[in-house]
């Protein structure tokens, strides 16, 4: 693991990033997997066992998704997932229940779009995540800046971390100052897109990745590792993003679509087990 | 209340006053950027400007007349002025927008531009400006919205532009639009996005509004030459807001001058179903990018609005309009599906114009709603109606019945002339000089 220690220095975002880092720096083999699923999806009894899966798969971290109703940064098959789990009947206190009954095995970040934390109020919201033992939360349309700050404190203030997202697209200047701004983990975007599988994309990896750790020796900078994500699906592609430098592989669409199988616990898995052996594990 | 905040370098706004800001994914933060200094940077350069002023001109058919409604200002007791926006290329005042932001994007180097359309009139708007200057162009449209508007889906096509089903949520215009943000997302490099209306992530709202004032410009210089006073009040239907806030710009500065917005009302405010994200009352929240009042349930799901218009048909509203009405310098008030469908007809009797019914909603309120301190006001006619014609005929029936385009008690399709077996053989058409009534 390329992790530093972070010992002896406060992490701002409190109990849920220290568990977060931890699990990064703890990983076995090559690099953290963080497996992502759609909190509800197929049904609420399946995604239990989906969830189960995960952590016997051996999930470093679970990023838990909360079905929406505009899902802007997701591709086909999440949004897809998200529309069935919505159509159920899915709300966002089942999902933060499913939370509540994962956290004790494994870390878990809440995925989920800014209207959902807004629209309780951000403490409000945060505070029953951090009441639930999350230790993590994503926003994708939340970029660092005005519009992220208040919920930024708001988590910091409940010990939740803030994982904050770098694009290709992103300037050089702006990295630095996403990855100031990152708690648990950099969330690094691998390509110009929605989340989604794709072909090998393997050539673009080792420039994200140097992007993102660019700043890494400023002064202050807090050794926050780098995860990879949007289109890593299999073993062979786990294997390209951690000889790019990640520090941890995030792995959506993919999971997904095997959870959406006739037999989703089968097939959720036979991919876990592809992914981690591409880690080395 | 904060005050509207701008982006230090250029002033144009992020906020109003809480209301607006970026609320997109990280990949489209560096394409907002380049846009607000692209703008920034053209709105005031000379090339740009005369060359937009020129197709304005020349090409839309600006300037658009202000038009003194002699009948339906007798039936109310009040001067009542129309903006002709419908009577722009392609019939309504979308193509100010589209067109300004087509040029954008080629000055800005963008050899592709994509859209949301829901009726199918911005869709038009731009696939006529990518047309023009040689763009690609792909729109975004619910497959619901392609059924009940086939017409606007050929015309598309006809132009050279992709038509994109879109099949998720409710296949209207909310879901066009979120897949529009997406294939953004995926092909920011080298695509430009048109939104339609005055909302969006900054700088779309002011972009969109400065592209849009041109309504309000021309329309308080011909109220000064023909009236020689301003109005009293400017009237204009809301979905997203852009034919409002352009009309609305043109006056911000005259304290005396009453701005008043119409909202979709759909079947009434106590229905659920409605557009009225303003009237509503409802509480603020993100939907495509900014922050402002929005439909939702009480988890922060945002739902499906509904209209008998389909440019109104949208849970949100633009943020400058959230604003204006906060501080009290707009007024917003809603108008039901039934008010519009006839007022769709009773305009087209009193004035021979047959006005979009989005349009419609702001003619009920002026024609309906008692105000006896205005003396003169100009509406804003923001479209043409033909699009709708299929639908409100068939809306007014299901109100009123078959007899529902009678007038004055007689038929609107008088009894066959008897028959001429002799005309018919040969192809000619009536004989003997009779004509057909």
């Amino acid at each position: 693991m390329s992790t530093e220690e972070t010992t002896g220095t406060t992490l701002r975002g409190g109990a849920g990033e220290e568990r977060i880092r931890r699990a990064f720096s703890e990983a076995p083999g090559d690099a953290a997997l963080v497996a992502y699923m759609m909190g509800g999806y197929p049904d609420l009894e399946t995604s239990r066992k989906i969830a189960r899966a995960y952590v016997d798969g051996g999930a470093d971290v679970v990023e838990l998704g909360i079905p929406y109703s505009d899902p802007l940064a997701d591709g086909p098959i999440i949004h897809a997932a998200g529309t069935v789990a919505l159509r159920a009947g899915i709300v966002v206190d089942d999902v933060i229940e499913l939370g509540r009954e994962l956290s004790p095995d494994v870390p878990v970040v809440l995925m989920t779009y800014a209207n959902l934390v807004l629209h309780p109020g951000a403490p409000v919201f945060l505070q029953r995540l951090a009441d639930a033992g999350f230790s993590g939360l994503i926003v994708p349309d939340l970029p660092i800046g005005e519009e992220a700050e208040d919920v930024m404190a708001a988590c910091d203030a409940v010990g939740l971390a803030f994982i904050p997202l770098v694009a290709p697209t992103t300037a050089e200047d702006r990295v630095r100052e996403v990855r100031q701004a990152a708690r648990g983990f950099l969330y690094a975007v691998s390509v110009t897109g929605t989340t989604g599988e794709r072909g090998s994309m393997a050539e673009q990896f080792g420039e994200v990745v140097r992007r993102a750790k660019a700043s890494g020796g400023d002064a202050g900078d807090t050794g926050i590792p780098v995860g990879l994500g949007f289109g890593i699906a299999t073993g062979e592609h786990a294997a390209q993003a951690v000889a790019a430098g990640a520090d941890g592989v995030i792995v959506g669409s993919r999971l997904v679509r095997a959870a959406g199988d006739e037999d989703p616990v089968a097939s959720v898995a036979a991919v876990m087990a592809d992914l981690v052996s591409g880690l080395g594990r | 209340m904060t005050p509207a905040t701008h982006s230090p370098e250029i002033g144009s706004e992020r906020r109003f006053g809480p209301y607006g800001g970026r609320y997109v994914p990280e990949t489209l933060i560096p394409a907002l950027d380049e846009l607000e200094a692209a703008w920034s940077r053209l709105r005031n350069d000379t090339t740009f400007r005369s060359e937009l002023d020129g197709l304005l001109t020349n090409y839309v058919g600006r300037r658009t007349p202000l038009y003194l409604a002699t009948r339906m200002s007798a039936a109310v007791g009040r001067e009542i002025y129309l903006k002709r926006e419908d009577l722009n290329h392609t019939g309504a005042h979308k193509i100010n927008n589209a067109l300004g932001q087509c040029l954008i994007a080629k000055y800005m180097g963008k050899k592709r531009v994509i859209a949301e359309t829901g009726a199918g009139q911005h869709g038009v708007a731009t696939a006529t400006s990518a047309a023009l200057l040689g763009l690609d162009c792909v729109v975004y449209m619910g497959v619901e919205d392609m059924r009940r508007q086939g017409p606007n889906v050929q015309r598309m096509r006809l132009l050279g532009t992709t038509v994109q089903p879109v099949e998720s949520g409710a296949r209207t215009l909310k879901e066009a639009t979120s897949q529009a943000i997406r294939d953004w997302v995926a092909t920011v490099e080298d695509t430009h996005y048109v939104i339609g209306t005055a909302a969006g992530p900054a700088p779309y709202p002011a972009l969109v509004r400065d592209l849009q004032r041109v309504i309000g410009d021309e329309a308080r210089e011909q109220v000064l030459e023909i009236a020689g006073r301003l109005p009293d009040r400017v009237v204009a239907c809301i979905g997203g807001g852009s034919n409002a806030i352009g009309l609305f710009s043109g006056f911000m500065d005259d304290e005396g001058v009453r701005m008043i917005g119409v909202e979709a009302g759909g079947h009434g405010l106590d229905s659920g179903q409605h557009g009225a994200a303003l009237t509503s009352g409802v509480q603020s929240g993100v939907l495509h990018g900014s922050l402002s009042p929005v439909l939702q349930d009480h988890n922060g799901q945002i739902l499906e609005a509904h209209s008998v218009s389909a440019g109104l048909d949208y849970p949100g509203v633009g943020p400058q309009h959230a604003w204006l009405r906060d501080t009290g310098r707009a007024e917003y008030v809603a108008v039901r599906d039934e008010d519009a469908l006839r007022a769709f007809r009773e305009v087209a009797r009193l004035e021979g114009i047959i006005p979009a019914l989005e349009t419609s909603h702001a003619l009920h309120y002026v024609l309906h709603e008692p105000a006896p301190d205005v003396e003169m006001e100009i509406v804003c006619l923001s479209g043409r109606g033909d699009k709708d014609m299929a639908h409100a005929l068939e809306g007014l029936e299901e109100l009123e019945g078959p007899d529902f385009l009678k007038h004055d008690g007689h038929d609107s399709v008088a009894e066959p002339l008897g028959e001429d077996p002799v005309a018919d053989q040969q192809g000619d058409g009536p004989q003997d000089g009779a004509e057909i009534r």
